[in-house]
């Protein structure tokens, strides 16, 4: 009842030391169609340099803005998309997701849930056809009694109760939670150990998105299933996982513990993210200014927006936003700097690839730089 | 229909909605969209409208403004207006915008009887014929959509699509006058002005969205309805157009219906918040109250449907089941099969919106909880809280 999550990091990594599934360094470029042949070949570079590891019974949550490549990475670990560059490894060894036969394997063992559950089943198949076909396919079941006990018992973990009418059902006929439902009943029906979980609510009604989550946290648990958790939300990713990891522009700006993340954003990205959160605490008992917007606390300029992916700025791709951007920022990416107790962050002010401590105890810290500065 | 009751006492009032129905004669069941809705909107108030997506917000905010298409109906209630009388001045410090002048228009402010009256007699927009709407939309009352991304032509350029609205409504500008107000107009909402020749497919969707607010305060309109304005935009991008909007009801003095179902942005940004529940409003009080102290469960359920930013982590609960068929709708209180606090006057009494129980500070809620009658005493909100809670338990295991 208490704690979502960090209750759990001691015994998962007495049961499972390693990484089930770890990105490392990868990179996804996707080349335009150009008319001139002769010309510059162009791309959109989604991702750049993207690292994450999941563990069994935690959730990674990736956060960030649309068209920060986030998806982009979920589609890389699913074998979707191949890399431009950098490897997965799954349970220790390199994952050759170019081998049809071995991505057979891995894909039942590494599971995708999308987003949109209203495109996501097939309108024309009811729920049963949706769940037999992964067991189907892995030859998970043999006769007509077992499938048919193993798809109620698939709709029992996902609390479509009672699972007999369900089964029958077309999506037309499901509300969005439960179609959602069927989608994650598909990716659990053949007992994966990762769940990708692509903004899995993002499409659902408010009342129904924590049930999902409620749901995803349950499968975690008692399952111990590793879970990257896609998401936009800044709040729910604090809810929902250990640890999470800040996008920007393909770029991976900032990770750590979720807590320590949101409550004391690093990054300048982060911090704007998470002041851009809706926040009801703005309007404290004692804090309330009586400017609506401005609450409590004097909010960060939302200027611009994400950058064309194109022709990205060079070096950080965040710096022609940043309030405390450098000569440097734009000539180099930063490294990635180690700030103890499972943080880290690429940006200058904090150093660069160095592991410094010292920086985050200082007393000034950049937050506080940062609304002096606009 | 429009008597002199409304004349005092309410000289800062907007718009009056009584008893509004609106139902959807659809042919396998009549589906109430709304039913009975009343509230006021004051002079510069924000007003919050929030519920689950088929709680009726929208169709209240098409019935507001008369867009309601068949099988879609009003079939009973008023949505008074009440027209700034010819004296009063918008107290604004307008440095930017000049209100524009009205000359060489009819004279539009009549009621619905059609005889012209003293301004400050209310408006029944009920009762309005489609050519007196004509008049009183975009002027008086403008609409900003649910998926304003594609309510632009895709095809006309922004400025185009802003002297539209100027030829029609203000045939008597001319082409100067209405480039330069498009041009003010892209300047008040904080776009450069060389993007008034882009076609929508050239701008980002935090400035396609901006573009709508222009055309939207193209004639200065007294009320501006906000319908999930921000849905489908980032955090930052939707944090930006907040921003603005307020800092625009600042200097341009409109109200606004803010129709959404996020409660944690409105929480921030409303005035007054109303929770709609299956095409009724359930509660309504200021951002504050109901932050503090939301007294109808399912608002407590909405609230408490959003992780928070700050604080422990603990689990939370949801609100179990799922929003009624609104063909069918609940007997008594439409929400007491998911109630955890449901007893059996629920199942059987309607509720009304009434201030709860022993309070006097304009909080409204359409509970038995808090009514005197059959609850000797009000639950506290820590009450609803434990209620929730042992629901929770009771499912979680399953």
């Amino acid at each position: 009842m208490s704690d979502p999550g960090q209750a759990e990091e001691g015994a998962s990594a007495y049961h499972h030391p390693g990484p089930i599934l770890e990105a490392v360094h990868l990179r996804k470029m996707f080349p335009l169609r150009s008319w001139n042949l002769s010309g510059p070949k162009r791309a959109v570079h989604a991702v750049e340099d993207a690292s994450l590891a999941l563990y069994p019974g935690r959730a990674t949550a990736l956060v960030g803005e649309s068209g920060s490549g986030k998806t982009t990475v979920a589609r890389m670990l699913a074998g979707l998309y191949s890399p431009t560059s950098g490897a997965i490894r799954f349970r220790g060894e390199p994952a050759k997701l170019s081998d049809a036969s071995y991505l057979r394997i891995y894909r039942r063992h590494v599971q995708l849930i999308l987003q949109d559950p209203f495109s996501s089943l097939n309108p024309v198949h009811g729920v049963r056809y949706h769940l037999e076909r992964p067991l189907h396919i892995y030859r998970l079941v043999h006769n007509k009694t077992q499938e048919t006990e193993h798809i109620l018992s698939l709709l029992n973990r996902v609390n479509l109760s009672p699972a007999e009418q369900f089964i029958q059902k077309y999506p037309h006929q499901l509300s969005g939670g439960q179609r959602q439902r069927v989608a994650i009943a598909r990716a659990l029906a053949v007992q994966p150990e990762v769940l990708l979980a692509d903004e899995p609510v993002s499409m659902l009604d408010v009342s129904i998105r924590l049930d999902i989550l409620n749901l995803l946290l349950r499968l975690k648990e008692e399952e111990r299933l590793a879970l990257l958790f896609i998401t936009h939300d800044i709040a729910s990713a604090r809810y929902f996982a250990e640890e999470t990891l800040v996008m920007y522009a393909g770029q991976m700006v900032e990770g750590g513990p979720s807590d320590e993340v949101i409550q004391r954003p690093l990054h300048p990205y982060t911090q704007l993210l998470v002041s851009a959160a809706p926040d009801p605490d703005h309007l404290s008992p004692d804090g309330d200014t009586g400017t609506p917007l401005a609450g409590g606390r004097s909010l960060l300029p939302a200027r611009g927006e994400i950058p064309s992916l194109i022709n990205p700025p060079s070096g950080c791709r965040f710096h022609p936003r940043c309030p405390h951007a450098m000569p440097v920022c734009s000539q180099r990416f930063p490294g990635r700097t180690e700030l103890g107790s499972g943080r880290w962050t690429h940006c200058f002010l904090y150093g660069d690839g160095e592991t410094s401590s010292e920086n985050l105890h200082s007393s000034v810290t950049p937050a506080q730089t940062y609304q002096s500065s606009s | 229909m429009v008597t002199n009751l409304h004349t005092n006492a309410q000289t800062n009032t907007l718009l009056e909605v009584k008893n509004l129905n609106v139902d959807y004669l659809a042919s396998n069941g009549t589906v109430h969209a709304v039913t009975d809705v009343s509230f006021t909107l004051q002079r510069g108030e924000i007003l919050g409208l929030a519920g689950e997506s088929g709680s009726g917000k929208s169709t209240l905010a098409y019935a507001i403004t008369r867009l309601l298409r068949s099988p879609a109906m009003i079939t009973g209630g008023e949505i008074l207006y009440y027209p700034r009388s010819s004296q009063e001045e918008r107290n604004t410090s307008r440095v930017t915008l000049t209100r524009l002048s009205r000359n060489g228009k009819r004279e539009h402010k009549k009621n619905g009887n059609g005889h012209s009256e003293d301004e400050k007699q209310p408006i029944d927009l009920v009762q309005l014929s489609p050519a007196q709407l004509r008049d009183i939309r975009w002027d008086e009352l403008a609409i900003v959509f649910q998926s304003a991304m594609n309510a632009l032509n895709p095809v006309m350029t922004v400025r185009a699509q802003i002297m539209d609205v100027l030829r029609t409504h203000r045939p008597h500008m001319g082409p100067d006058s209405r480039k330069q107000r498009a041009l003010e107009l892209m300047q008040l909402v904080g776009i450069a002005p060389d993007r008034l020749r882009s076609y929508p497919h050239e701008l980002s969707g935090g400035m396609r969205q901006r573009a709508i607010i222009a055309i939207a305060l193209a004639l200065s309109p007294e009320i501006l309805i906000l319908d999930e304005p921000t849905t489908a935009l980032d955090v930052v991008v939707q944090r930006e157009i907040l921003t603005e909007i307020m800092r625009l009801r600042e200097t341009l003095d409109f109200s606004v219906i803010f129709i959404t179902h996020d409660l944690s942005l409105l929480l921030e940004l409303a005035d007054n918040v109303a929770i709609m529940y299956a095409g009724r409003i359930v509660e309504k009080a200021s951002r504050r109250d109901l932050y503090l102290h939301p007294r109808h469960p399912y608002s407590f359920g909405l609230l408490n449907s959003f992780p928070a930013l700050h604080g422990p982590r603990r689990r939370m609960s949801g609100i179990p089941g799922s929003p009624p068929d609104l063909r069918a709708v609940p007997t008594g209180c439409s929400f007491h099969p998911r109630c955890p606090l449901a007893f059996d006057t629920c199942h059987a009494v309607l509720p009304l919106l009434q201030p709860a129980q022993g309070e006097e500070n304009g909080q409204i809620v359409a509970c038995h909880l808090y009514d005197s009658r059959f609850k000797a005493e009000p639950p506290a909100t820590a009450d609803l809280a434990r209620a929730y809670e042992a629901l929770a338990e009771g499912r979680g295991v399953q």
